[in-house]
């Protein structure tokens, strides 16, 4: 997964409905590792800006 | 100054941060809190509307975080029918930002320490137990020992996978949100206004909360399951171009609300779960500050009695669960089973709501008597209306 850091609001939605534990936020950035990453694509779905694409 | 060991550290310094901090420390215990941003209360991620009951036993009313006050609770159906609500209980529309320091400053005054720019970055253990938090600081990673963890650490919470207890939750259990301030637009400054509909806003609804008479929260939830590939922005966007064409916007926000039951597990051995961490925010509303208080006040005594007993074993802090479960557990279940329910009904449905509401006398129209009313009237229909709980946000908050 791939986050476009122009349009995230570093809202932690994401966070919450990822089950490999994948998504980490700090106070200006959420990173995905995609290393940890099942692709279920929860966090593209939950989005609310649409700031989570497919790939690496 | 910072000490290299607490009593209890708390993680996250928002509602249920700031109230479990200050109740443990009011009780006698040694209190760390750690907030990640600059300030407590930014960046603020909520429509801000309270009940007055729901937050007065946890601090004094001070006009400093008051924007408004509300009276009215306006339904709008999804055919164009609107039904007013006036029997509901004060409510207020909070300015957050203040109003969460204003708790950490309560938390303060009873002797808990607090950090911002603190980010908790992992527990620390030792034998098999949590025996404090790791932490950066200024660029710096920091340890402080302590023998209770609080994790207040919001819907974003990793405290609770950390401790491995499970905290995912279901596409369809969390509402993904947009909300705009807007101003310059016409609105009742006593009267919160909703619009429910599959095409408004599907698995969840509109929020007009004002702030002033010419500026308000107008926001949106979607079901996390129906938000996508059409999202919460674009179906804001539909609304106030239809309802505010001429509005301007200060403020763009996106977040998440867990519209969950409460996790099986919020206790463990030294660590608690408290607020949106803990999944304790009203399902069917998405209200949850003063359930994170009131979650927070109960953890916090409960840690407190643990420092004096030191106990800080599962079976001890089991208390809160227990203490929660008496005062919110029953409600939030029902609230859930009734969210279920809300998230896939009809259009027809909604109409069928907000037409019986236009029928009961204004003077009767409470929660209470519309539920007797509607069980009165068309059993069937007091499911539905029971559904629509949504209308008490204000006071079931
Ligand atoms: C769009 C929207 C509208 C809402 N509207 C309402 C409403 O009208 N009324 C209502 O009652 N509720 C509303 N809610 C819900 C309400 O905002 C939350 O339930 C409430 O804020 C929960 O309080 P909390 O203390 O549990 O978490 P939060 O207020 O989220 O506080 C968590 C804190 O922990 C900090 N933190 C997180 N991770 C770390 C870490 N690793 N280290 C240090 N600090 C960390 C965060 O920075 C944050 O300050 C809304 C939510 C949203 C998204």
């Amino acid at each position: 997964m791939k986050i476009n850091r122009d349009l995230c609001d570093i809202c932690g939605s994401c966070v919450a409905v990822c089950p490999a534990d994948a998504i980490v936020v700090s106070e200006f950035i959420v990173d995905i590792d995609n290393e940890k990453c099942t692709n279920c694509l929860n966090c593209l779905k939950v989005c609310p800006i649409k700031a989570i694409e497919e790939g690496e | 100054m910072v000490q290299d060991r607490y009593d209890v550290v708390v993680i996250g310094a928002g509602p249920a941060g700031s109230v479990a901090a200050r109740f443990a420390a009011e009780n006698g215990a040694s209190v760390l809190m750690l907030e990640r941003d600059r300030e407590p209360g930014i960046p603020v991620r909520c429509a801000e509307g309270v009940s007055h009951n729901g937050i007065t036993p946890f601090i004094d009313v001070d006009q400093r975080w008051i924007a408004s006050r509300i009276d009215v609770a306006k339904l709008h159906s999804p055919n164009g029918e609107t039904a007013n609500m006036h029997n509901n209980g004060l409510g207020y529309v909070l300015e957050r930002r203040v109003f969460d320091t204003a708790l950490c400053e309560l938390a303060a005054k009873h002797g808990a320490h607090l950090i911002t720019k603190a980010d908790a970055l992992d527990l620390v253990w030792k034998d098999g137990k949590i025996t404090g938090v790791k932490y950066k600081y200024s660029g710096e990673i920091r340890k402080v020992k302590c023998d209770i963890v609080i994790g207040a650490d919001g819907v974003e919470s990793r405290v609770g996978r950390w401790a491995g207890i499970k905290t995912v939750v279901r596409l369809e259990d969390i509402d993904t949100c947009a909300q705009y301030t807007l101003t310059d637009i016409d609105i009742e400054k006593d009267t919160c206004e909703f619009y429910f509909g599959t095409k408004v806003s599907p698995g969840g609804y509109i929020w007009i909360f004002p702030k002033s008479d010419n500026t308000a929260n107008v926001g949106i939830g979607l079901s996390g399951h129906l938000s996508h590939p059409k999202g919460p922005k674009e179906y804001l966007d539909e609304f106030v171009q239809r309802r505010f064409p001429e509005a301007k916007i200060t403020y763009t926000m996106y977040g998440g609300v867990p519209t969950a039951a409460t996790l099986d597990e919020i206790v463990k051995d030294n660590i608690m779960l408290v607020g949106d961490a803990a999944r304790q925010v009203n399902p069917i509303t998405g209200g949850g500050v003063v359930q994170a208080m009131i979650a927070g006040s109960i953890a916090g005594k409960v840690a407190a009695q643990a420092v004096k007993e030191k106990r800080f074993d599962k079976k001890f802090l089991k208390e809160y669960r227990k203490e929660w479960n008496k005062r919110l557990g029953k409600t939030q279940k029902t609230m859930f089973l009734m969210k279920e329910k809300f998230m896939n009904m009809n259009d027809e449905r909604f109409n069928r709501i907000v037409e019986f509401c236009q029928k009961i006398p204004r003077d009767k129209f409470s929660l209470k008597t519309l539920f007797t009313e509607a069980v009165k009237g068309d059993p069937k229909l007091m499911i539905d209306v029971a559904k629509a709980f949504v209308v008490s946000k204000i006071k079931m908050k």
